[in-house]
């Protein structure tokens, strides 16, 4: 990256660019297999942190005993594996399928808008979520032997429905506008979210319960939510990540994409449907934890460059480590209190995104 | 080479273009010519299928685009638009690979022949020294090169550019022609070029088409074209025209006046 060619050499004729560009290419690989490492030893310090008091070396060696090849005779409370393995794990697990989720949502719609204040609730996700599960709480309190697993149902199908009417209503023929799909966004956004300060000035004694929902968070998780997750969200960030070079060519202008062969308007469609479906899976169980789709696609295209090759898994690594270690934090800081996640990846992601912002001042964005 | 034959163009509902014919053989440069707003952005974004074809046949290589997938399109026929908007972060060898994207699959990686072609490309224009360099840190005249370059690396039978000349000083015009020039005979394509200034027009384009509300005012050579009375029908302009004392094509003086409304004002 750092080759400068000495005044006065006359370059033209030297394959100088073809060949670094293979180093670089090389680099990102290798970043994405060292991030992928820092994952993994993120799991095993992230299961070390919780109210129950287990050494560090017990839950490490829990956690490897059960991985396929590796041998370990257990020499610890029965109680210890079970806290690890079906309460810290499972949590742990969801923290970093959501945040993978998000951050990849967050890179697709900001490269899809070519907008850096996108994010993946900005064209309905969020607002619709909220007021679904809102209105699931409410309908659940009146029929309570429905059952209220059925919260993220509600949440998911107010987050696909507030989409699908923006969508709707963005279209202009047989296209898609970018502008016009924000703006529906954001009016949508705002009408749905009236409803549901509507709802709760009315209905507020009984809502508490949803408050947390909506502030976010992992306490809940267990093994049947991340395996109803899991497929889901893997499959949309391949399905996004598949688009990276239609995403690449399209951070030039539509006109421009679609002169290079790039069908702009089926590539939106596929994006959108992929980036809203993880994204509404995602907040179905945890509720809206902000900033992680905001941020880290943004942190990511600071420090490693804008090619949606490298942008796309990069951010699903990184956007994974943070919201597990944000999780780690909410619960571990101030046991046995927890902290709502949003809170902490806000407090900790802010500043450091701000120093990488001011670091690489020269830079542009996009 | 691009035959277009009775074509009308135009948006939604209203045809902006109607009855246009000609042709442009390999190695042929055509100089689309008019006022502003007379079409010629718009019969550009119609040989490229990004806005709706009414009427007649667009034909590339003898293919006809309205039958060809987006990716086979691409692969006939580059563009070089007027003030593309070019993402800052990437570098100049990224964006002219981008050219190779009509050949890619989804999920095949750009190889070391696609790498060997966008770096030919660069070469060719002269724009190889820049390869490392972010497009944010270039000028007005170096990004016109690398989209010239991006274009080359499609491949094409054809290329269209949409004023190359609009934004740079008199020799970044002259030697961005001269390389349109040059890969038009060694490239063997045809060129469609949207031209405002009429004497480059005049001195590059071997056949010019005067577009005019919409309609082909005239065509042909550039001494039968760019003649005082066309210009005076077409673009209003009182112009003189005289045969440049090298190779005879029309060059155009202007002589400064008096803004016609004082005129008529002070008539009145």
């Amino acid at each position: 990256m750092n080759h400068t060619n000495p005044p006065g050499k006359i370059t033209t004729g030297q394959p100088a660019a073809p060949v670094s560009l293979a180093a670089h290419r090389r680099n990102r690989v290798y970043t994405i297999i060292t991030l992928s490492g820092l994952l993994g030893l993120t799991i095993l310090v992230a299961s070390t942190i919780g109210s129950a008091q287990i050494p560090f070396r017990t839950s490490f060696a829990i956690i490897l005993s059960r991985l396929p090849l590796i041998d370990i005779t257990p020499a610890w409370p029965r109680g210890f594996e079970t806290i690890i393995l079906y309460v810290r794990l499972p949590r742990i697990m969801m923290a970093g399928l959501v945040g993978a989720a998000l951050a990849v949502a967050g890179a697709a719609y900001q490269g899809l808008l070519r907008n850096p204040l996108a994010d993946p609730y900005l064209i309905g996700v969020a607002p619709g979520a909220g007021l679904g599960a809102t209105i699931g709480f409410l309908v659940l309190l009146t029929f309570p032997w429905i059952g209220f697993g059925l919260i993220p149902l509600f949440a998911f199908i107010g987050a696909l429905g507030a989409v699908a009417v923006v969508y709707t209503l963005a279209r202009v023929g047989k296209t898609l506008p970018i502008t016009t799909l924000i703006l529906a966004g954001v009016a949508i956004g705002a009408f749905l979210s009236a409803i549901t300060s509507y709802l709760f000035t009315h209905f507020g004694r009984y809502l508490h319960g949803i408050i947390f929902w909506l502030m976010g968070g992992l306490s809940m998780s267990n093994w049947n939510e991340v395996r109803l997750i899991f497929p889901w969200i893997i499959i949309g960030i391949v399905v996004i990540w598949i688009h990276f070079r239609p995403l690449n060519v399209m951070q030039l202008d539509e006109d421009q994409a679609q002169q290079l062969g790039i069908k702009v308007e089926r590539v939106k469609i596929i994006l959108i449907i992929a980036a809203t479906l993880i994204t509404a899976v995602a907040v179905s169980f945890t509720g809206l934890i902000g900033f992680v789709g905001l941020i880290i696609p943004h942190a990511v295209r600071l420090i490693w460059g804008p090619d949606h090759r490298y942008l796309l898994p990069l951010s699903a690594l990184v956007g994974s480590i943070f919201l597990i270690l944000a999780d780690a934090a909410a619960h571990g800081l101030i046991p046995p209190r927890e902290i709502p996640v949003g809170v902490v990846t806000a407090l900790c992601g802010a500043p450091f995104f701000l120093y990488l912002l001011r670091r690489k001042k020269g830079l542009s964005f996009f | 080479m691009i035959e277009l034959k009775d074509v009308s163009i135009g948006y939604n509902r209203r045809p902006i273009l109607t009855g246009i014919n000609f042709q442009v053989a390999s190695e042929e440069i055509v100089g689309l010519i008019g006022p502003n707003a007379s079409g010629k952005t718009t019969l550009l974004k119609g040989i490229n299928r990004l806005v709706r074809l009414f009427t007649g046949r667009i034909l590339v290589n003898g293919i006809d685009i309205a039958i060809i997938d987006r990716g086979a399109l691409a692969r006939l026929l580059a563009t070089v638009p007027q003030n593309p908007t070019l993402p800052a972060a990437f570098t100049a060898f990224e964006l002219v690979l981008m050219g190779r994207t009509p050949h890619l699959g989804l999920l095949r990686y750009e190889g070391s022949k696609d790498i060997a072609i966008a770096w030919q490309a660069m070469e060719a224009t002269q724009t190889a020294y820049l390869a490392e360099r972010r497009i944010g840190e270039l000028s007005g005249g170096e990004r016109q090169q690398l989209v010239i370059a991006r274009a080359l690396t499609q491949q094409p039978k054809a290329i269209l550019l949409d004023e190359p000349t609009a934004n740079l000083d008199i020799n970044h015009q002259i030697e961005t022609l001269n390389l349109i020039k040059r890969l038009c005979r060694e490239q063997r394509l045809a060129a469609i070029i949207a031209q405002h200034d009429l004497n480059l027009a005049a001195q590059y384009c071997d056949q010019v088409v005067l577009l005019h509300r919409g309609e082909i005012y005239a065509k042909g050579t550039p001494q039968d074209v760019i003649t005082t009375q066309n210009i005076k029908a077409v673009y209003g302009a009182e112009v003189a025209i005289h045969p440049h004392p090298v190779n005879q094509l029309p060059v155009l003086y202007i002589t400064a006046g008096e803004d016609k409304e004082v005129l008529a004002k002070g008539k009145r």
